[in-house]
Order: structure tokens, then C-alpha cells, then sequence
């Protein structure tokens, strides 16, 4: 028992160590300031070569060619000729802030036990001071929604941004999705009972989606009644069916995409996203149909199949966004919180592949923030919205030179500092001093 | 006990079949028979080569007394009349566990992995088990008796198929009516042998192919020198295996990697497994037969998938479909390339389908004398019964089979199959055959009959003027039933019609009961044989083979018709990133000649290479992974905390799809890894990616030797719940080190004198001590970093390689003064403890302190984007665009000891290279073809090609298998296979 504590003593300290280092979430802007000279990639397709911002008391106050403009600079002025600013990038179907370290059960917080848990919310245990989320913000990855993962219905996810002391200074938008983890109907069979390895036929298939719309179903009836008794799963789905709350469903295959559309014309949803839609293609036109957006898979995943192109899913945002369809890209996927700081380089991909630079950014940016529901204040860099942006050295979907030079949210000025970049300081003066002494 | 057992009923068994001649007799009077029995006027396949036309046997106590054409016929002789038909010796079964009770499986234990053996006495491994003797797990079945003569066999090979070596096997005749006695042919027959471990003990050890494959060789080693008498204690497993080794030696494997796996170990000892094989050798057939091996094919062949729905349908791979496709012709490809073969029912779900699957295989093109020795003389002469078995000859056993014609046809029937002179019926073959069309009067109706199919299971049609009567016919014992429905098919009224058919079937006579229950007499006067025409038009429909795909190079998606040949390449007007002190040069030209870098500059001489126009293109040399675990069957051997002995030579899996798209990813060359399970890892393979080509020839030539070492959370086994293997902590892991160098360096002392054990681990590890092998070692954590660099120095070798290294950047300063370099990670972290302080700055504080270093994968999908994984370094730490695109490739090439060969574009180099659509590192650019020695593995235009190819050769086999369906075919469910994609930290499922 003694040993025990000693360990559990040892574990929280060096546990809690970790989070010492994080950094200190900056001020509320007090002063306009003016970035001028730097070509704006505005987050909805446009681009002004060399372009005038203004912002002020957090919001975009002026979004101006500056070569066109007479206009007076306002407060701290930054030069940033040869530079680029963007609109901060929004990373939709997260995990941040849910786990800390991977391996350590201890700092897991993502996935609640249970079938149809809509009552869950991402939002308590989203800690604002993880080290994994600070590091996002060096790339300009500054906004996400946080989603819990277990069950067939996950949970409520909200919004966040990513420079805050806890969670309620970080929220952006409480409660705005539900997401649903739609079955499959292949499963993987169970090697370790023997069971040949891949994907067979699941035969409860019909009867887990009967699960699911018999959930909906007794969630409306119960909601239509005096509720007098208390079910917390059944109450937190009244947002979805009064409020349009969105429904994201993570769904892949095309039998099952198809399923999906039936049942939201038969529950009437108004706001649906599809994430993942490896097989979306096929059904392109159907999705399109009922008003669905894509968050499309990470582009840096491997093709399901040894048939399948080797870029499929380099390219599958663009093809998807080829048949008229509101697509963005989320990061979920092996490694998928520290790997979040890539998805600049995602949307990169996505160009390689054929899509334009601007469009294959407003798929991180504008396309993110709509599908989402925060389109009103951010997203792009437009008058009126957040001061939620960054300036980048240069291009910031290539990795050779996104290299932020300032960031901000709601026009605060934030530390792009991070645990990392600490180390990296400590150790190169380190070999420095060794050097000249 | 169960030996007693057997003996008993040896004994009892005596008393009622040829008596043995010595044994008491207290229930009658001797009554031994010694008559003759003699088959005349048959059709004696006497072997696959000899045909004896209107010929005789005779037969007495079992044997064959007299083959010929006129032969002498003693006076107390039983004559048979075969006139018409065929006689073939009696099938041979070579592998089967006919007979063995089941292994008892090893209790589940305490939930933690078992490290020691189970057993004293015997060798230190459970799963090597020579002494195992079939005989003791022996019951003759005599159901499992009847299947296999139903199919013709006379003699079954069976073993006890469990473990890696299985012990010997017994040779049983199929004489139900015989004794033990008279039955067991042969109580030691063959030594068996497989990969798979034993049920019946749950050690760990081995937990790979690798494993199993390196275990073999040590079992060899010390089974020869126990041989020589140099061991104190006793060993009854290495006594057997000293004892059987001049028996052939049957070695079962999984798929065609493992049987050419097999094979190699076997050709390291001199030893010539007789191969069971897989029946996909038509992929690699020219790998098969460069084994010179025999192989035991199993006449199994793929189900067609069940296509019907298309959701379904799009899971299952061009590999699965085409392997449908192909496999009937496999046994014509191995005839047709002379590569032996011996055939077997193992594995056929389903005994039926044997003969079926035998037909099928004749049809594709199998050589009907090749099949008949496949299932007589070369199973005979494998087990050293070729005077005896397969073969109708004087002295042979009377293993007979009557048939109504050549047996490799589909209307042939199987009439008797005597085995040691004991007859069994399998169809009647005085059964007059009722084939033809009919006048059939009962009572006032005259209705039309035609009877069709099989002598003994024929088919009826009848007709009433023109409308179709409902009928069923049923055929034994030479009488004939015959049901007919009433034309009112509301009506439950039957007419049943039954006669005795005579010899001469043109005129039945029997009796109907009318379906009012009245009773009357039927005539069915035959009008004629079944025409020409109609046989014509069964033939025809048997004859429609499907056609068979070309097999590729691997066989599946994106495979090479004919393998990618060799060319002079003159790149044109490129920016070329030399990796030396050239720099990057723009608008310059570089010739490859005989597969090597023989020109950089402008106005090179042509000749008469392939121009290729690179204006506004980057040509690079081909990225090195230094860390990689693609194109392999296993990853670890985690069944002892060090496994220097084993390979991942030994397991290349060169169909490995990620092979290709590391190809598009402009990768040329891979350190393919063991994983970090233990301190002490296995032996690296270096190879190019050379997709098509077998696993050996990706293999570098004078390869570097290396090997994976490991240090942290992974070797101390605190991510997964295993707490039971030393060492369990960091201060452990350093003590498994200094104990094996010690261990090494006595062995090495030891090994001086002469007079020593081989053994493998240690070979590798003095290897290591002499600097002969470098190490690549896994690690994390400065403390262990250090700790590994000075156990080095206490034994004055270096480590070579810190592979992952996150924490390099902490001690880059003592890795400087050791000698070591580093290939990390660009920014993975935070996925462990052991990760936290990872940093994506960590390759460039290692570079500025003099240290090579290289950015590696350890990922297949990472693998393809190596570039934008060094351009990273770019973005956190300022590293110039020309160094971070060396730590993709001419680092990791310094490191992996091949920089003289690849790594960078030189004259006299490789000529691996890649053709990107604009800067290498940049997120926007494409490997538009990658060239490995002047050979171009990938081509994004033929990529494109590859493509519509795939898709119609799916198309095309998705119509054959629903037509398949559709034809009545037995299909299976539409399924994905999938191989387990590995990291270092794959335990796999072996």
C-alpha cells in the first residue's frame, strides 16, 4: 500500500510537472493595430496582394487593398511587406485538450463508456493548459471543436480556441454538434479468436442503425411528454430537434452514407456533416442533394485498399469538392492531436493534388468555420469578424516556410512560445555556451 | 497406456483377418485361404508410363503375385472379368492426420507469457518436439477410412501436426477388414515439420516466422553437436532428430514466403524438405523452382466471391480475385515447368471436392500422366515404397482401382478399390447402364423417357405428348424405381413404377401402382442410345474454362506484367540536388549507364539512352528510410528479451503494397527494422525497393550487417500488461546488456579453442563486439541514451545509430564524442511518457552539434512524405533547404554505411534517383518517377494505366464470379483481407 502511494505520489508529481511549463494566456486587445503589406489570403477564395488590416477591440475593423487606400493606420503598426496573414485555422473533429500523453491512461479523457451518450459534453474535461495545445498555435492553428469519441453516439462537442487559463475562458460556442459514430456494415474480424483478419460482412448491422433510430425516436417521445421522470440522454437531444443543433455523423462507407441520408430525411435534420466519406464519391450527388457538408478524411492517411490509387486520399477532398459539395478537412487518425499542427500542410496536400491554393485553404479556414456554425465570426478575414489571424513568413500550407511571425485571437497577441520551443532554447544555448567558453 | 492399448487391439484384430501364421488359435479351425484371385481382360495402367491392353493380374494373401498380358493362372484361381474397363493402383495419401487424437492444449496459465519449457528431458523449446511418435496418438477411424477410399487412396501418411518439429509419422494401408497388423505399413515414415508453434505448451518463444526459422537452425546445430557427444545431460528431443534424419522430411507451410522460407533453411543444412505447399506457386514460379524442391499440393482451390451486392463487392482486392482466377492452373504451371509435385486431399473442407478439383485442374491443362504419378509413383518413392505402393507390379500391394474408363475424365465412374486384395465396392459395376430414350406404356398412357448422367445415378425426363411429367428416378442394386407426378400440378397424385433390370436394359418389365392404389404392369422399350449430339454438348459445357489472368510481378494491384528493365536514362535540363559539394545545379543533365550515375553536367553524351526532358523539374537521389518496417511478414521475435539470432532477411514480404507507394513517395531504399520488444533486437535487412522482384534480390549486395537494439518503455514491457520478462525497468535493461557482451566475449574466448557450441545469438553479438555489425538502437530518454553509449565503451565497440532519439537533443554533445549518429522523428510526441520532452528542433540541435542525422518513418503512410518530413526541419530549427534534404538521404545512407553506393548524385553511384515536379521538399511537389540502377520502379503515367487495368481486370473476374454463382458454384462471402500494418511496436499475431 505504502509502495502504492509512493507511486501514485511520483506519477501525479511528474504529471503535473508537465503542465507548469504552459504559457501564459495573453490580454484582451487594447490597442488597434494595422498589419499592412502583406498579402491576405482572405479564407473565402480571394487573395489582396498587398493589403491594409485594421482590428480593434478584438473584431476586423478594415480588410483593404493597400495600394487602393488612403486610409490611416490605427494603433501598433506592423510592417509585413513580403508576408502573408490568414485567418486562423479551425481544426473540426478534435480531440485537444482530451489527452494529454497517448500511453497514459491517467490523462485520457476522451471516451466515456456507454451506447447513446448525447448527454456527454467535450467541454469539462477539455484542459485548457495542455502542452499539445499550445503547440498548435506556432503553425496557426488556433481554433477547434472538441469531440468526445466513445459510443454510437459520442457526445456534444463545443468550440474552443486555443490561448485560454481553463476551458470556460476557451469556449467559443458551447454545445454545438452531436456526433454520431454511424455502424459499419463490414467488421474487422477477431484475429485474436481465431477469426481471419480484414473486413467481413457485420451482421448486426441493421440492427445497430435500428438502435439508433429507435434512440431518436424515444428521445422525441419522451420530449413530447411531461417528462416527469428525468433522462438526461433523451433531454440533451431537445437542441437537435428544436434548435437544429448540427449532427455529425462519422460514417465511411457508400451503403452506409446512403443509410445516413435516409435517416436524416427521416428525422428531419436540418444540419447533417458527414466525416470521413471515404466512398462519398459514389453518392456525391445524393449528399449534395440534402445540404450535406464533408469534413473529408485526413489527407495524410493511407488508402483503405492495396487497390485504391496511392493519392486517393491526397486528392478525395478535391473530388468531393468537384461535385459542388461544401468540404473541409479535419485530423483525426493515428497520432491525430499532435499531429493537428499539420493541417496547414494537409490543405497543402490537397494542392499538390489539384485543388487551388486559396480554395484548398478556405478548406481549413472559411469552409471549417461553416460547417461548424461560427462562420458569423470567423473563418476568413473579413470586417466584423474575430481578429483571429496570424502572419506567416511565407506560404503557410508549405511546411519550408509557415513560419509564424504573429498570431492572435480576438485581437490578442499571442506567445508562440510553446514547452517545445523552451526546450529548444535551453538546449541550443546549452551547446552555445559549450561552444564559446 | 495408449500404447498398450494399441497392442492389445493388435492382438484382438488378429484373431478375425489373415491370421498371422504364428499366432494361437482357440475359436475354431485354422482356415487359412489360399486361393488366387485374378482380374482378366482389364485396361492395367501398370504405372503413368505403362498401359497393359487386355490385361491380367493376379493376386494372393494381399499381394500382386503376376502382371501381364498372359500370366499364369493356378488352378485354385478366382477369376474376374474387368472387360471394358481400367484398373489403376490405388492412390497414395503423403500428408494427413488420419487417425491421431487431438493434441491437448497447454492450459491458458496466469495470463503472463511463458518464457521456460514445459518439459525436462528434452530440448529447451516445446514447440521442437522430434521424438513425438504417431504411432502413440494412433486410432484407426474407419468413417475417415471409407472418405479416402471413396476417392480412390489406398494408403494414408499420417503425423501428428503439432508444432515446429512434429515428429515422425506412420505409413497405414486403408484395409478395413485387415488388422493393426496387417494395416501399419510403416511405423516411422517421415519426420514432419512446420513453422507453427505447439498447442500443447504455451512458451513464447518463438513468436515470429523469424523465430521459428532461427530456432530451426539452432535445433540443427545442437542436435549435431550433442551427435558428438559433447553434452553432460540428456536430450530425448535431439536423440530422435539424430535418430529420423535419414527419413524424408515433410515441412508444412502456410503460403509461398514460407515455403521458399523453408526451403532455405533446409539448403543451410543440407537437408531437402519435401514441401507442402500453398497451391499459389504459379505466382512466383520461377522462385519455386530455383528451390528445387518437391512440393505437396493440396487440390483446394479458391471459392468465387459472392459479388451480388456491390457495397460488398468493392472490398474484395484484385489480388483475392485474380488468385480465384488463376489457381486451377497451377498444377498445369508446375507440370508445365517440370517442378515435381505430389497431391493431397489436406485442407479440402470438403472430400468431394477432390476429385472435382483433380477434373478441374486436368482441364486447365494438368498432364494426365502427371497427375497419375502425383497420386501413385511420386508419393511411393518418396517414402521409399515405390516397389510396393503406386505401381501395379509383382511383390507390390494389391492396391487396385477398377474404374468404367480413364480415371481423369468427368463420367468415368470409381467401381472398386481393393486394397492389400480386400475389395470395396464403391458402385456396382454389373449395373447396366439405363442411358438412352424410352417408350414407356403403363397401363393406357405411352409416355417418352430419356434417361441420362451417371451408370449408377442417373437422371430422368419424361414426357407426356408434349408437357413435362414430373419424374424421379432412383437406380440400385439393379433395380430401377421411378416415381411419376400427376400432369395436375394441384394434384398430390403419384404413379410408382419399380422392375429388376436385367443385364440387357433395352426392354424393362416391372410393376405400377396407379394412383388410385390399383396395380398394373409397365414396358419401357428402349428406342435409342443418347445421341452423339447430346454428349457433344455436356463435353463442351465442362470444356468452357475461364480465361486465366497473366500473372504479375507481385500478383495483385499495381504489378509488372514483365519486371521493368534496365535502361540508359539521360535526365535533361534539371535542377539537380547533388547532396555534394556541387550543391544544387540548375539546368543540368545527368546520364545513368548500366544502372549507375556516369554523368552530371551539359552536353552529355547521349547515346543511346532514354532521354527525358526534367526542364522546370528537381531530379534528387532516391530517399533512405533509415528506419522502416514495410515489406515484412513479422516485426518482432519478442519471445526473449534478446533475439540477435534472428533476421528480417528471413522475412521480406516483397508484395508488400506499401513497397509501391513508397515508390510514389520517391523512396529507393529502407532499413527494414526488427521491432523494440527486447534490448537486444533481431538482424536488419537493407533493401531496395525493387518492387516485382523477390524478396532476395531486394536485398542489398555485400550488405552492411546491422541490428536493432532498444531501450525504455518498450522493452520493458510497461505499455502492455506484461510484467513477468526481465528487465521490467531502465536500470534492468542496462544488466541485459553488460550480460550478454560478457557472455559474447567468453563465447568468443571459448570459441578460439575450437571446441564449441555454435550458437547463433551469440555469433551476432560477437560480431557486434569486432565491429563487424553495426547497431541501430531505439531509444528515447537521455539517461538511457547515455547509459547505452557507455556499455559500448565498457566493451569498445560504438553504437553505430540512435533510431527515434527524441531526446538526442539533450546529449548530442556525449553522442558527438561517442561516435553515434541519429534518425528521428521530424515532430511525432506526447504519444508516451518517454515522448513528452520529444521536440520537432530536435534534428536540428543534432545537426548543429556535428552529429549525422537522418529523419526516418517508422510508418507506412509517413514513409511516402519523407520529403515534407525533412523540408519540417526547415520550418523548426532553420536547417537550409540543402541539409534538410540530406537528412532524407545522403545521411541516412552515411548511416546506414552504403553513402559509396547511394545517398547522393555522383559519378559512379547508383543511378537511384528521382524526377520531382518542383522542389523536392516542398508540400506542392510529386515523384513523377523514381529509378532505382537505371531501372524506373514508378512512373506516375504508367501509374495511371496501372490503374484502368486494375479496374478492368476486376470488372472481368467480377463478371466470371457472378456468372460462377449464377452456374451453381459454391461461393463465399465478400471479405477484405488484411495484412496487420506494422511499427516497431507490433506484437504481432504469429
Amino acid at each position: 500500500m505504502k509502495n502504492f502511494n509512493i507511486k501514485l505520489l511520483l506519477c501525479s508529481f511528474l504529471l503535473s510537472s508537465i503542465m507548469f511549463s504552459q504559457q501564459t494566456p495573453a490580454p484582451v486587445q487594447n490597442e488597434a493595430v494595422t498589419i499592412v503589406g502583406a498579402t491576405a489570403h482572405i479564407g473565402n477564395g480571394k487573395v489582396i496582394e498587398n493589403s491594409l488590416i485594421i482590428f480593434e477591440n478584438g473584431k476586423l475593423t478594415q480588410v483593404l487593398d493597400a495600394t487602393t487606400t488612403k486610409m490611416q493606420y490605427r494603433g501598433t503598426i506592423i510592417k509585413a511587406d513580403g508576408k502573408h496573414v490568414y485567418p486562423g485555422i479551425i481544426a473540426p473533429n478534435s480531440t485537444l485538450g482530451l489527452v494529454e500523453i497517448d500511453a497514459l491512461r491517467q490523462t485520457d479523457d476522451e471516451d466515456e463508456i456507454g451506447e447513446m451518450l448525447p448527454h456527454i459534453n467535450s467541454l469539462p474535461a477539455y484542459n485548457a493548459e495542455s502542452q499539445v495545445v499550445e503547440s498548435m498555435r506556432p503553425n496557426g492553428v488556433l481554433i477547434g471543436e472538441i469531440v468526445p469519441r466513445g459510443g454510437t453516439i459520442s457526445g456534444t462537442s463545443s468550440i474552443v480556441q486555443f490561448d485560454a487559463w481553463n476551458w470556460e475562458d476557451a469556449v467559443l460556442k458551447k454545445e454545438t454538434g452531436l456526433h454520431i459514430n454511424w455502424p459499419n456494415s463490414f467488421k474487422r474480424g477477431r484475429w485474436w479468436l481465431g477469426e481471419p483478419r480484414g473486413m467481413k460482412a457485420n451482421e448486426t448491422y441493421q440492427e445497430e442503425v435500428l438502435k439508433l433510430k429507435q434512440f431518436f425516436n424515444n428521445s422525441k417521445a419522451y420530449l413530447a411528454g411531461d417528462q416527469k421522470q428525468e433522462n438526461l440522454p433523451f433531454k440533451s437531444m431537445e437542441s437537435v430537434f428544436s434548435n437544429g443543433k448540427k449532427v455529425f455523423v462519422h460514417v465511411d462507407g457508400e451503403r452506409e452514407i446512403v443509410d445516413v441520408i435516409q435517416f436524416k430525411k427521416d428525422q428531419n435534420l436540418k444540419n447533417l456533416v458527414i466525416i470521413g466519406g471515404y466512398d462519398a464519391l459514389n453518392v456525391a450527388d445524393q449528399i449534395k442533394a440534402e445540404n450535406i457538408s464533408i469534413l473529408a478524411p485526413r489527407p495524410h492517411s493511407l488508402p483503405n485498399q492495396a487497390d485504391d490509387d496511392y493519392d486517393y486520399n491526397y486528392k478525395l477532398p478535391k473530388l468531393l469538392a468537384d461535385k459542388g459539395l461544401l468540404v473541409g478537412l479535419e485530423t483525426s487518425g493515428s497520432m491525430e492531436r499532435m499531429s493537428t499542427r499539420n493541417l496547414p500542410f494537409y490543405a497543402g496536400t490537397v494542392v499538390a493534388h489539384g485543388m487551388d491554393k486559396e480554395q484548398a485553404l478556405q478548406m481549413i479556414t472559411l469552409n471549417n468555420a461553416k460547417i461548424l456554425g461560427i462562420d458569423d465570426r470567423l473563418g476568413s478575414l473579413e470586417v466584423g469578424k474575430d481578429a483571429t489571424l496570424f502572419i506567416s513568413e511565407g506560404d503557410a500550407l508549405d511546411m519550408r516556410t509557415n513560419k509564424l511571425t504573429k498570431a492572435f485571437i480576438k485581437g490578442r497577441v499571442l506567445s508562440l512560445e510553446t514547452h517545445q520551443t523552451e526546450l529548444y532554447h535551453r538546449y541550443s544555448d546549452k551547446y552555445q555556451k559549450e561552444k564559446t567558453e | 497406456m495408449k500404447l498398450k492399448l494399441l497392442l492389445y487391439s493388435l492382438i484382438l484384430a488378429g484373431f478375425h483377418a489373415q491370421a498371422q501364421d504364428y499366432f494361437p488359435k482357440n475359436d475354431g479351425v485354422k482356415t487359412e485361404n489360399t486361393n488366387f484371385t485374378i482380374l482378366e481382360n482389364a485396361k492395367i495402367h501398370v504405372d503413368p508410363n505403362t498401359l497393359i491392353e487386355n490385361g491380367m493380374i493376379s493376386m494372393r494373401d494381399g499381394k500382386i503375385v503376376e502382371v501381364g498380358k498372359s500370366i499364369n493362372v493356378p488352378k485354385n484361381s478366382i477369376k474376374i472379368d474387368l472387360k471394358g474397363k481400367d484398373v489403376y493402383p490405388s492412390f497414395i495419401e503423403i500428408y494427413s492426420d488420419f487417425g491421431m487424437t487431438k493434441p491437448t492444449k497447454a492450459s491458458d496459465g496466469n495470463g503472463q507469457p511463458q518464457y521456460n519449457a514445459s518439459r525436462e528431458g528434452y530440448y529447451w523449446n516445446d514447440h521442437i518436439r522430434p521424438e513425438t511418435n504417431a504411432l502413440e496418438s494412433f486410432s484407426f477411424s474407419k468413417t475417415d477410412a471409407e472418405k479416402f477410399k471413396k476417392n480412390g487412396f489406398g494408403v494414408v501418411n499420417t503425423h501428428q501436426a503439432d508444432g515446429i518439429m512434429r515428429g515422425t509419422g506412420m505409413l497405414v494401408s486403408l484395409n478395413t477388414e485387415g488388422s493393426e497388423g496387417d494395416r501399419i505399413l510403416k511405423d516411422k515414415s517421415a519426420n514432419f515439420l512446420s513453422f507453427d508453434k505447439s498447442v500443447q505448451s504455451n512458451q513464447s518463444y518463438p513468436t515470429s516466422i523469424m523465430g521459428a526459422m532461427a530456432l530451426l537452425r539452432q535445433t540443427y546445430l545442437d542436435a549435431s553437436w550433442y551427435a558428438n557427444g559433447n553434452t553432460q545431460n540428456k536430450d530425448l528431443a535431439l536423440e530422435a532428430l539424430n535418430r529420423n534424419k535419414n527419413l524424408p522430411q515433410i515441412f508444412k507451410a502456410d503460403n509461398l514466403l514460407d515455403e521458399l522460407r523453408a526451403d532455405k533453411v533446409g539448403d543451410e543444412f543440407g537437408i531437402q524438405y519435401l514441401i507442402f505447399g500453398s497451391g499459389n506457386e504459379f505466382e512466383n514460379i520461377a522462385e519455386v523452382k530455383n528451390s528445387k524442391a518437391t512440393y505437396i499440393i493440396p487440390l483446394d482451390f479458391p471459392e468465387a466471391y459472392d459479388l451480388e451486392n456491390p457495397f460488398m463487392a468493392n472490398n474484395v482486392s484484385l489480388q483475392d480475385m485474380k488468385r480465384w482466377n488463376q489457381a486451377p492452373s497451377n498444377l498445369m504451371q508446375l507440370a508445365k515447368n517440370d517442378i515435381p509435385f505430389i497431391l493431397t486431399t489436406y485442407n479440402l473442407k470438403d472430400e468431394k471436392k477432390f476429385r472435382e478439383n483433380l477434373l478441374k485442374a486436368i482441364s486447365y491443362g494438368l498432364d494426365k500422366n502427371k497427375a497419375l504419378a502425383a497420386l501413385t509413383t511420386s508419393p511411393a518413392k518418396f517414402l521409399g515404397e515405390e516397389n510396393k505402393l503406386g505401381v501395379i507390379k509383382q511383390g507390390a500391394w494389391a492396391n487396385l482401382l477398377i474404374t468404367s474408363g480413364d480415371i481423369f475424365e468427368e463420367e468415368t465412374v470409381l467401381y472398386e478399390n481393393w486394397i492389400q486384395g480386400q475389395k470395396t465396392v464403391l458402385e456396382n459395376m454389373n449395373t447396366a447402364n439405363l442411358e438412352g430414350s424410352y417408350k414407356l406404356k403403363v397401363g393406357a398412357e405411352t409416355y417418352d423417357l430419356k434417361v441420362s448422367g451417371k451408370p449408377n445415378s442417373p437422371k430422368a425426363e419424361v414426357k407426356l405428348g408434349d408437357k413435362k411429367v414430373n419424374s424421379k428416378l432412383t437406380y440400385s442394386d439393379t433395380w430401377m424405381q421411378l416415381m411419376l407426378s400427376s400432369l395436375d400440378s394441384t394434384k398430390t397424385e403419384f404413379t410408382r413404377l419399380v422392375a429388376k433390370v436385367g443385364d440387357n436394359p433395352s426392354k424393362i418389365l416391372g410393376r405400377a401402382i396407379l394412383s388410385n392404389g390399383k396395380e398394373t404392369s409397365f414396358t419401357a422399350t428402349k428406342t435409342a442410345d443418347t445421341s452423339e449430339e447430346d454428349k457433344k454438348k455436356e463435353e463442351d459445357k465442362k470444356k468452357d474454362i475461364l480465361p486465366v489472368l497473366p500473372v504479375t510481378f507481385p500478383n495483385m494491384a499495381y504489378g509488372f506484367k514483365e519486371l521493368p528493365k534496365q535502361q540508359d536514362l539521360l535526365f535533361k535540363n534539371a535542377t539537380v540536388w547533388t547532396n555534394t559539394e556541387k550543391g544544387i545545379m540548375q539546368q543540368t543533365d545527368v546520364l545513368i549507364k548500366n544502372g549507375k550515375i556516369s554523368g552530371i553536367g551539359s552536353n552529355l553524351n547521349v547515346g543511346s539512352a532514354k532521354v527525358i526532358d526534367a526542364t522546370g523539374k528537381h531530379l534528387t537521389a532516391g530517399i533512405i528510410d533509415e528506419h522502416s518496417h514495410l515489406a515484412a511478414s513479422a516485426i518482432n521475435e519478442a519471445g526473449h528479451n534478446s533475439t540477435a539470432e534472428v533476421s528480417m532477411e528471413d522475412v521480406i514480404d516483397p508484395t508488400d503494397i506499401d513497397i509501391y507507394r513508397d515508390l510514389a513517395g520517391g523512396v529507393t531504399s529502407i532499413q527494414l527494422l526488427h521491432g523494440s520488444a527486447n534490448p537486444i533486437g533481431g538482424q536488419s535487412a537493407i533493401l531496395k525497393l525493387k518492387w516485382g522482384t523477390a524478396a532476395k534480390d531486394m536485398i542489398y549486395t555485400n550488405s552492411p550487417k546491422f541490428i536493432k537494439f532498444a531501450l525504455g518503455e518498450n522493452v520493458k514491457q510497461s505499455n502492455w500488461n506484461s510484467t513477468s520478462r526481465f528487465p521490467q525497468t531502465r536500470m534492468g535493461v542496462e544488466q541485459v546488456f553488460t550480460d550478454y557482451f560478457s557472455r559474447a566475449r567468453d563465447y568468443e574466448t571459448a570459441k578460439k579453442t575450437g571446441n564449441y557450441r555454435k550458437d547463433l545469438e551469440m555469433e551476432t553479438l560477437v560480431e557486434i563486439l569486432n565491429g563487424e555489425r553495426f547497431v541501430s538502437s531505439h531509444s528515447y530518454v537521455q539517461s538511457e541514451i547515455n547509459m547505452l553509449m557507455k556499455v559500448a565503451e565498457d566493451f569498445d565497440f560504438r553504437i553505430n545509430t540512435f533510431t527515434h532519439i527524441l531526446e538526442g537533443y539533450k546529449v548530442a554533445d556525449k553522442m558527438k564524442e561517442h561516435g553515434a549518429g541519429a534518425s528521428t522523428f521530424s515532430d511525432w510526441w506526447a504519444y508516451k511518457y518517454e515522448v513528452k520532452d520529444a521536440i520537432p528542433y530536435n534534428a536540428a540541435i543534432m545537426h548543429n552539434a556535428g552529429l549525422t542525422v537522418a529523419i526516418n518513418s517508422d510508418d507506412g503512410e509517413m514513409s511516402r512524405r519523407l520529403n515534407q518530413e525533412a523540408a519540417k526541419s526547415v520550418k523548426y530549427g532553420d536547417i537550409s533547404e540543402e541539409e534538410a534534404w540530406k537528412f532524407v538521404t545522403l545521411n541516412p545512407a552515411k548511416l546506414l554505411h552504403i553513402d559509396n553506393r547511394v545517398g547522393s548524385i555522383a559519378e559512379g553511384k547508383d543511378g537511384d534517383v528521382v524526377l520531382w515536379s518542383g522542389n523536392p521538399l516542398s508540400i506542392y511537389s510529386k515523384a513523377e518517377k523514381t529509378v532505382i540502377e537505371g531501372t524506373v520502379y514508378f512512373d506516375i503515367e504508367k501509374d495511371k494505366q496501372l490503374r484502368e487495368e486494375i479496374a478492368q481486370q476486376k470488372n472481368m473476374i467480377t463478371g466470371q464470379m457472378l456468372a460462377a454463382k449464377n452456374g451453381g458454384e459454391k461461393t463465399q462471402p465478400a471479405s477484405k483481407k488484411e495484412d496487420q500494418r506494422m511499427t516497431c511496436d507490433t506484437l504481432e499475431t504469429y
